[in-house]
């Protein structure tokens, strides 16, 4: 009897796509060995990334479609510094500042599985300064082009969305940055405190601290890099 | 039968499973108000919605009446026609059917169906709720702003939307800009909620091919969600830049009343890309979760296992993928290089195979069913009809030739209302009346719902199909009254009139269900815990309605897919996802009907 049930219990291995899918589609995670937390800024970052994106593509799109010409980025960013004229000078130095954070970081995250709150947290707060230096090189940038007349409706030198597209982007990233900073600077009270260590309960959320924040404000900060990357790129760069 | 049989799963270590840390409610306060409890939040989700679809039924009531009886009420005249317009369409969109079907069903469905305990970021999913509501009142409060909400048309296409003329243009339209951009931020923290739960929060057992369809509508719809609206902030912010700093992303140069203005050299169908980039996957994040619930309603009134459940996964992620390349079939008449209609005209016909798999796949799983015509039900049979009824109107509008004369008519309201207003609005239906038993302990009152379902059911198909004559006929849409065109025949003012009639006995029986779900709280049938008789794991929570933390002592384990109904060989006609096989009952079939 029952044999109609019983036949189902077993099924034919699978080959193939089906393999895969198997897999994928596994009991309880997706992603073996991936956390919450971690998954979670994955897929932030992937959405953010479609932010970014919309946002340089909408830039390209004003670009090509403003019939007046497009003010020479080399030159609207060039400094005179002790009587050499400097191309893109200042651009230069916070890209390297920037790259340089995403370094210190991923030697914070090493620490911080080594579990080694004092390198960690200092890490941390190097990071967190060179963040800080980045927005104060971008807050005087801001401050030069205002003073040359760039505004977000029109500049001296040719097509208005220039300005509309350098203040929008750049803020936005901008603000990016200065999130980062003060979530590194949280972070970084946390590990010095010994929060992670002892899995003390987070003021909002009640979770268990863990060393692995530490890694998942690394993905947040080498996103924010990456950005910078394709905004040097298509902005400053062409 | 089950063709996603009782193999055994190799089992991760239940890591955070275990321990994750429920943040228990220790007041009034933090139980029913700011409370991290997911079916909590569904509920403040799915209550705010409503009240919102109520304030949107009834502008739409006021557009009605001017529709019909052009110029009897002074009050609404053209500007606020277009107010009424746009603030219907924004509404039940975004703040309706997004709200209801990912905020609420998501935030009730997902972590009970995946056995989880809840959310797994309960904060976030708290604050998503709590900037949504900030969202809504940002957007009511444009009632109250000097020159009244914006009429831009929902689109709130470029230029037009912000030059003086269009009404709201003083401080409506940064009402509006602004209270979507908090949405999308309130939307964000949810919908990665929903996803990671999905991936990564399950209980033993429950792989991603045992998921109820449900689940699969949601996770799919909440992912697309997060690749879309990033696309509506990024227009959203640059409107507000043009809008108040002066910027011209979307501005050409353009004069007004006679003064040339100072915005130039901006592209106004930039606009209207990233708003339909955002606003074709719009469709299916709505559509998506309905074809989800309205598969496991089906599954479960006729008591049959889902025809093709693994094609029906497949069909929904195929949809979700091919509905981010076809947005620009909304522009049809925007101002094209004629081989991007030709491109966007084939991937929108394209789309029509999966649906088609999934409309086939129902109307199978319903072939030879036990049959139970119970209000879900019901509903669940009115979308589909409804569904297919406009998805056939979709391929006249997908061809471009065809959509060319038929653009801005009276068709395309008919169209998208039948396909992704009234269609989902019947599973949302549906679906409360199918899940109020889980979230009260109490059944709504059936023959009050029969009467609601048969009064919406008949009445949007009375009211919405005159409709797409009407725009055969060459009536505009968007005017507030037909004007003087002599090539209108004077019936087509009298089918208004009609609609009108109808549209007001319509919307005055949603109090009926109003009425249902309020005196049902109290005095509905005691439900008891699977009044349905469903096998999916909601429905075998150890109380009902299920406290915070869902399982009590410990989570489900799950066995097997949520569709083994009627398996041949066992003695109850459905087996729960979380009955061990040595458990289930073995003997003779019962005798099919049977649903005590």
């Amino acid at each position: 009897m029952n044999t109609a049930f019983t036949e189902h219990r077993t099924r034919e291995p699978e080959s193939g796509l089906a393999t895969i899918v198997t897999d994928f589609s596994a009991d309880q995670r997706a992603f073996r060995n991936v956390s919450w937390g971690k998954a979670m800024m994955w897929i932030f970052l992937l959405s953010d990334t479609f932010i970014f994106g919309t946002f340089l593509i909408g830039y390209m799109t004003a670009r090509m479609s403003t019939a007046e010409p497009w003010p020479n980025a080399s030159e609207v960013f060039a400094l005179e510094i002790a009587g050499h004229h400097l191309p893109l000078i200042l651009i230069a130095i916070m890209t390297f500042v920037l790259i340089s954070s995403s370094g210190t970081m991923a030697m914070a995250v090493n620490y911080g599985y080594r579990r080694q709150r004092r390198p960690t947290a200092a890490l941390l707060v190097v990071t967190a300064l060179l963040g800080a230096t980045f927005v104060g090189m971008q807050a005087f940038e801001w401050t030069k082009l205002i003073s040359e007349g760039v505004r977000p409706w029109g500049n001296p030198w040719g097509a208005a969305q220039f300005g509309s597209a350098f203040f929008m982007i750049t803020g936005f990233h901008g603000t990016h940055v200065t999130i980062g900073v003060i979530f590194l600077l949280i972070v970084a009270r946390k590990v010095i405190r010994g929060d992670f260590d002892h899995g003390r309960p987070g003021f909002f959320t009640g979770r268990k601290g863990r060393y692995e924040a530490v890694e998942i404000m690394g993905l947040y900060w080498h996103f924010v890099d990456l950005v910078w990357v394709f905004i040097f790129a298509f902005f400053y760069l062409w | 039968m089950a063709d996603v049989p009782l193999d055994r799963v190799a089992e991760t270590a239940a890591t955070e499973v275990e321990d994750l840390t429920l943040h228990h409610p220790h007041s009034w306060l933090t139980r029913y108000v700011f409370s991290q409890d997911a079916k909590t939040i569904s509920i403040q989700y799915t209550v705010t919605a409503l009240a919102i679809g109520f304030i949107a039924l009834f502008l739409s009531w006021l557009m009605r009446l001017q529709l019909g009886f052009p110029g009897t009420f002074a009050f609404i005249d053209a500007a606020a026609y277009y107010q009424l317009i746009t603030m219907h369409g924004m509404m039940m969109i975004v703040y309706v059917l997004t709200a209801v079907l990912l905020g609420g069903f998501g935030n009730y469905l997902i972590p009970l169906m995946v056995g989880a305990r809840d959310m797994v970021f309960p904060y976030a999913n708290m604050l998503s709720y709590w900037f949504y509501l900030l969202a809504v009142v940002i957007l009511l409060a444009s009632f109250f702003a000097p020159g009244g909400p914006t009429g831009a048309g929902w689109t709130l296409y470029p230029p037009q939307a912000i030059l003086s003329g269009t009404p709201g243009q003083e401080s409506g339209i940064i009402l509006m800009l602004v209270s979507l951009i908090v949405f999308i931020a309130g939307f964000t923290m949810g919908g990665l909620n929903y996803v990671v739960t999905v991936l990564q929060g399950r209980t033993r057992g429950m792989t991603l091919m045992r998921m109820p369809l449900t689940v699969w509508g949601i996770f799919t719809a909440s992912v697309m969600a997060l690749l879309a609206f990033p696309a509506l902030f990024v227009a959203s912010v640059m409107m507000l830049f043009d809008k108040i700093f002066g910027t011209s992303f979307f501005m050409p140069s353009l004069i007004e009343l006679g003064t040339p203005l100072d915005y130039g050299g901006g592209s106004p169908i930039l606009f209207q890309h990233l708003f339909w980039f955002f606003g074709h996957p719009e469709v299916y994040i709505v559509a998506l979760p309905a074809f989800g619930i309205v598969s496991d309603l089906i599954a479960t009134h006729a008591r049959r296992n889902i025809f093709g459940y693994r094609m029906m996964v497949w069909a929904i992620l195929a949809i979700g993928a091919l509905s981010f390349v076809v947005w620009a079939h909304h522009m049809y008449v925007s101002g094209m290089n004629p081989w991007f209609g030709f491109f966007f005209a084939t991937t929108t016909l394209i789309i029509a195979v999966p649906t088609a798999i999934k409309v086939y796949n129902w109307i199978l799983t319903l072939w030879r069913g036990d049959i139970h015509l119970t209000v879900p039900m019901l509903f669940a049979l009115g979308f589909i009809v409804t569904f297919v009824n406009g998805g056939l109107s979709g391929l006249f509008l997908g061809n471009v030739v065809v959509d060319v004369p038929l653009s801005d008519t009276m068709f395309v309201v008919a169209h998208f209302h039948m396909v992704m207003g009234i269609a989902p609005v019947l599973v949302i239906f549906g679906a409360i009346y199918h899940w109020y038993p889980k979230v009260t302990g109490r059944m709504m009152n059936e023959a009050l719902g029969k009467l609601h379902f048969w009064i919406t059911f008949l009445g949007t198909y009375a009211i919405f199909f005159p409709m797409h004559y009407l725009g055969l006929l060459g009536v505009p849409r968007r005017y507030h009254e037909m004007g003087e065109a002599s090539f209108f025949p004077a019936s087509a003012q009298m089918l208004n009139a009609y609609i009108t009639v109808l549209a007001l006995v319509v919307g005055a029986a949603q109090l009926l269900f109003l009425f249902n779900l309020i005196w049902s709280i109290r005095h509905g049938r005691e439900a008891g815990g699977n009044p349905w008789r469903a096998t999916s794991l909601e429905w075998q929570t150890p109380e009902t309605p299920p406290p915070h933390g869902n399982w009590g002592r410990e989570q489900p384990t799950v066995y097997r897919w949520a569709y083994d109904y009627n398996v041949p060989g066992v003695a109850q006609d459905f087996i729960p996802q979380n009955m061990p096989p040595e458990a289930v009952p073995l003997g003779p079939r019962p005798a099919p009907g049977g649903m005590s």
